[in-house]
């Protein structure tokens, strides 16, 4: 936090904004990424990438006007949530070319190069960002959509029902002429706007107005119950769209908010006893769930058979064969895993090419990108931005571990992009969403005091000058 | 809310810690298991992803690689004189996997074996293309042309072993197959392999290995051997104790000689020369089922042996008197394989010494860095030096004046046994030619060799092994002997 000091004598210093810090980071993170590109090109063709250029001064113009718009708008931010961003992205799209490049998915009829689709989603991710930093000047103008957002989140959830199933999840919505969206994304933001304002009046409620019920304290129906239900709702839209990874995001989420807001650690013990009693329902009526985890349990067994099977064990192989250095980028065989291998299995790519060490890395990014979400939180001085900030955080820290977990074996596969990493425009414009909601609660957060207005009697104290 | 955000944190940062160790895990722990599953294309692609090291027999490349496009697999093996050297080099297919020292040297070829780790490091910081290393065979380019010409369009197989060291100098089999023709992973070479298997005469089976064979009479120089050792009879010039004609013990049947030759009370020399079946049935009886069984195990009976690549093992039984003295003249239930009976002529004519046949002398570096080489390796001692000395005499006087003279050199002393093992039911099928010789000079004995010949000649009364396996021998050690 600032530095200011109540005195009269002597006025408020001002903290340092770092916007110069983070220039010169996200310059280091456009950097690394134009490296990886060459890397790719001089591994597969033995030359530059055409491409290389292009890529390099899109990413250095996403990352440069997203900085501008932060110097201006939210001058006062956390100086590492843009540079890490920016990196993943930048590393995502090495990496999803570098796939592109891939001659056993050129042979498939279904291939369709999606770099350049990326860079252009980027783009759109980062107008995004702009567009929240403009609009948003504060992020408690939030609170008074608390009940349109869940309204809207809800509708969004819905929404895919009524398209037809890809790859066995209902979570896409195909939009004539724009191409395919996955809302699920973007009502994890938004549900996390109304949880955060709900819990924010809620909390004292739910806190001390509950009834002690088997050494637990349970709050009132009334308090609870609406929030219960809509969260209820959601995880029913998800499960029967069988999109397990967002049910288990939202349901971690939920628990963390109303930990963090009702400082009961009861909630955490509620809440692994309703995931655990969930998860076993969920497993035991759908087959496709069950053949998940299965695969989880030996992903060997079911070579040749079950396709979840052996796509997890060619996983596996592909992390394995990366070893502690990796093949380099470019040189492995992570494209052997197949259709998803730029989505879901992306990190395979980066396990396999650039092994352990660039794997603990890119983990590293997210865990400090979540960190500095939580330091945020921390920093916040109004409840709704802890929440918020906290929530979305949470909800960032789920994802990169249900997915990370999933691809390594850790946790049964569910099925959801690694953010910013992996193919996919509604992922990569919602994360950037995300981070820039993020930035604008931390600017809030450390942008210093105003300055105490001059005191009348000051004058009276001062001492002889010379 | 403070104190619940800061374990939120802690929380947030266990979940990423659970990643991390999972990492570590996967990556490090169990990296080479998962590197090597068989069901890892890795392991192929990564076989043919650069050019394979190659095999070299007498300083020059028998492989070759070939670059292919179309599929994951961008190096194609290739084999020069192919069917002359398959039994030796096995094959390696982009599709089929590999055999024999294609399979069993992958690493080296491969560049990829541990023993190259520091070769591979220093090459990928001084930026050379990876390639794979060399095995150095200890095969003779002579002898072998001499063995799979000598064979022709017969069926057979050649061994040929430097007895002084144990190196494998020859190893042919007929009729052979080309590797090439499936090495790559097309509908063509798919098809060509299932020709090959399809295909009654076996051209993939490596009948100098893994083929047994009834020894017929070669298999006399053991009984002598083991009659010699267990001092049944001491002087090779003094008469036994062998009437004729002779019963089969415990049964009525007669055992005759090929045609009327002197067996009655033949000295060991004498019934060498003659091929006496009386003389060496009944010593073998005499003798009994366990001494034999002993002596041909000192010979290296009844174990696999590996050259690196696996022989079949060669068998003497247990059984009952008749059997036993059946197998005496190598006419029972005891197989054995081509190399074993080169292994047998090897250890009488290296004095007694039986060397562990080898055919992999150095293994090189990509760089051409020796990193292993073959130190040559006694497998024991199956007969004393004099009893080694005396049946040398026993078959220089085969070679000399008896049934093997088609094995002569000049200027070279030769010993060999001939043999006719019939077969089949009622011995209906025609007969296996054989014949196990060495050769001597000055230095030594530079080679002994194994011949058999399956599609014996049609006139079963001829001395097949002589006659068809005999020449074959004489042209494969005069091969090495002009090559020293």
């Amino acid at each position: 936090m600032s530095v200011v000091t109540n005195t009269t004598t002597i006025g408020a210093i001002d903290a340092p904004s770092r916007r110069n810090t983070e220039l010169a980071l996200v310059v280091f993170a456009v950097a690394i990424s134009v490296f990886a590109y060459a890397n790719v090109g001089l591994a597969l063709n033995g030359e530059l990438p055409s491409g290389m250029l292009g890529y390099g001064i899109g990413l250095a113009l996403l990352g440069g006007v997203a900085h501008l718009a932060v110097r201006k708008f939210a001058p006062y931010s956390d100086p590492l949530l843009l540079p890490l961003a920016t990196l993943l992205n930048g590393l995502g799209l090495a990496l999803i070319w570098r796939l592109d490049q891939s001659e056993r998915f050129q042979a498939l009829d279904t291939f369709v190069p999606a770099a350049s689709k990326q860079l252009l989603f980027s783009a759109v991710g980062v107008g995004l960002l702009v567009v929240v930093l403009v609009a948003l000047k504060d992020h408690r103008l939030l609170q008074r959509y608390t009940y349109i957002s869940m309204v809207v989140a809800l509708f969004l959830l819905i929404l895919p029902m009524f398209f037809p199933a890809v790859n066995g999840a209902k979570i896409w919505i195909k939009i004539p002429g724009v191409g395919t969206i996955q809302p699920g994304e973007f009502a994890k933001i938004i549900i996390t706007v109304f949880f955060a304002g709900y819990l924010m009046v809620k909390r004292d409620a739910l806190a001390l107005a509950s009834r002690r019920f088997m050494g637990m304290y349970l709050p009132r129906g009334r308090d609870l119950g609406p929030i219960l239900m809509v969260w209820a709702f959601s995880i029913l839209i998800l499960v029967f769209e069988t999109d397990l990874g967002s049910s288990l995001l939202f349901f971690g989420m939920f628990v963390v908010m109303l930990y963090v807001a009702t400082e009961r650690t009861s909630w955490i013990v509620f809440g692994l006893v309703m995931s655990a009693a969930g998860a076993v329902g969920v497993a035991s009526f759908e087959p496709h769930v069950q053949d998940r985890v299965e695969a989880w349990l030996d992903p060997f067994a079911g070579w040749d058979k079950v396709a979840a099977s052996e796509q997890m064990a060619k996983s596996l192989m592909a992390f394995g064969s990366g070893g502690t250095l990796g093949t380099g980028l470019g040189q492995g065989n992570s494209d052997l895993i197949g259709f998803a291998a730029n989505s879901d299995f992306i990190l395979a790519t980066v396990g396999e090419e650039l092994g352990l060490a660039g794997m603990m890395a890119v983990l590293l990014i997210y865990g400090l990108i979540v960190e500095r979400g939580v330091r945020t939180a921390l920093a916040a001085r109004d409840p709704f931005g802890k929440l918020l900030a906290v929530g979305l955080s949470g909800s960032f820290a789920i994802q990169v571990f249900v997915v990370a977990g999933g691809v390594m074996g850790l946790i049964p596969l569910t099925g959801m992009t690694m953010p910013f990493l992996a193919a996919g425009g509604s992922s990569v414009i919602a994360n950037w969403a995300l981070i820039g909601i993020l930035i604008r609660i931390s600017d809030t957060a450390r942008r210093p005091a105003p300055a105490p207005a001059p005191s009348p009697d000051a004058e009276m104290t001062q001492v002889v000058r010379p | 809310m403070n104190k619940p955000l800061r374990r939120i944190a802690i929380f947030c940062g266990v979940l990423v810690l659970a990643l991390l160790i999972r990492d570590n895990w996967l990556q490090y722990v169990r990296a080479d298991e998962l590197n090597s599953h068989k069901h890892n294309r890795r392991v192929q692609i990564e076989r043919y992803a650069h050019e394979r090291g190659n095999i070299i027999v007498d300083g020059n490349p028998v492989t070759g690689s070939v670059e292919t496009t179309g599929s994951d697999f961008k190096y194609k093996r290739v084999w020069k004189n192919g069917p002359m050297w398959a039994p030796v080099t096995g094959y390696s297919s982009q599709a089929f996997d590999a055999s024999q020292l294609e399979s069993l040297e992958d690493g080296i070829l491969t560049g990829n074996d541990d023993q190259l780790f520091f070769d591979r490091t220093l090459s990928m910081f001084t930026g050379e293309k990876k390639t794979g290393g060399n095995i150095v065979t200890t095969l003779n380019g002579a002898a072998q042309k001499a063995a799979f010409e000598g064979l022709g369009n017969k069926k057979g197989a050649v061994a040929a072993i430097d007895p002084r060291t144990g190196a494998i100098l020859a190893l042919a089999s007929t009729p052979s197959y080309d590797p090439s023709v499936f090495a790559g992973n097309t509908l063509k070479d798919s098809d060509a392999r299932q020709k090959l298997l399809k295909d009654k005469d076996k051209p993939m089976l490596n009948r100098a290995l893994r083929e047994t064979y009834p020894p017929g009479s070669t298999f006399k120089v053991v009984t002598a051997a083991a009659a010699l050792e267990n001092g049944l009879y001491d002087d090779i010039d003094a008469k036994t104790d062998s009437p004729l004609p002779w019963t089969l013990p415990q049964t009525s049947v007669p055992l005759k000689n090929e045609g009327n030759i002197p067996c009655e009370n033949a000295s060991l020399r004498e019934a060498l020369r003659w091929s006496c079946n009386t003389v060496f049935g009944k010593m073998s009886d005499d003798l009994g089922n366990e001494k034999m069984i002993e002596q041909t195990e000192k010979f290296g009976f009844n174990k696999e042996i590996f050259t690196p690549v696996r022989a079949d093992a060669s068998i003497y039984p247990k059984d009952n008197r008749p059997q036993n003295a059946m197998a005496g003249i190598g006419q029972a239930s005891n197989r054995t394989t081509p190399l074993q009976m080169a292994m047998v002529a090897s250890a009488i004519a290296n004095d007694g010494k039986l060397m562990q046949p080898y055919m992999v002398a150095e293994r090189q570096a990509p760089n051409l860095d020796v990193i292993y080489t073959h130190e040559k390796e006694q497998l024991g001692q199956p007969l004393s030096g004099e009893n080694a000395q005396k049946v040398q005499q026993m078959m220089e006087t085969v070679v000399n004046s008896g049934t093997g003279t088609n094995a002569r050199i000049d200027g070279v002393t030769v010993g060999g046994k001939t043999g006719t093992a019939q077969h089949g039911l009622n011995n209906s099928e025609k007969p296996y030619a054989w014949f196990i010789s060495y050769a001597k000079t000055d230095s030594g004995s530079p080679v002994a060799v194994a011949v058999v010949v399956e599609d014996g000649n049609a006139n079963r009364d001829d001395i097949s092994g002589g006659g068809l396996a005999a020449p074959i021998a004489r042209n494969v050690m005069k091969a090495v002997v002009d090559s020293q």
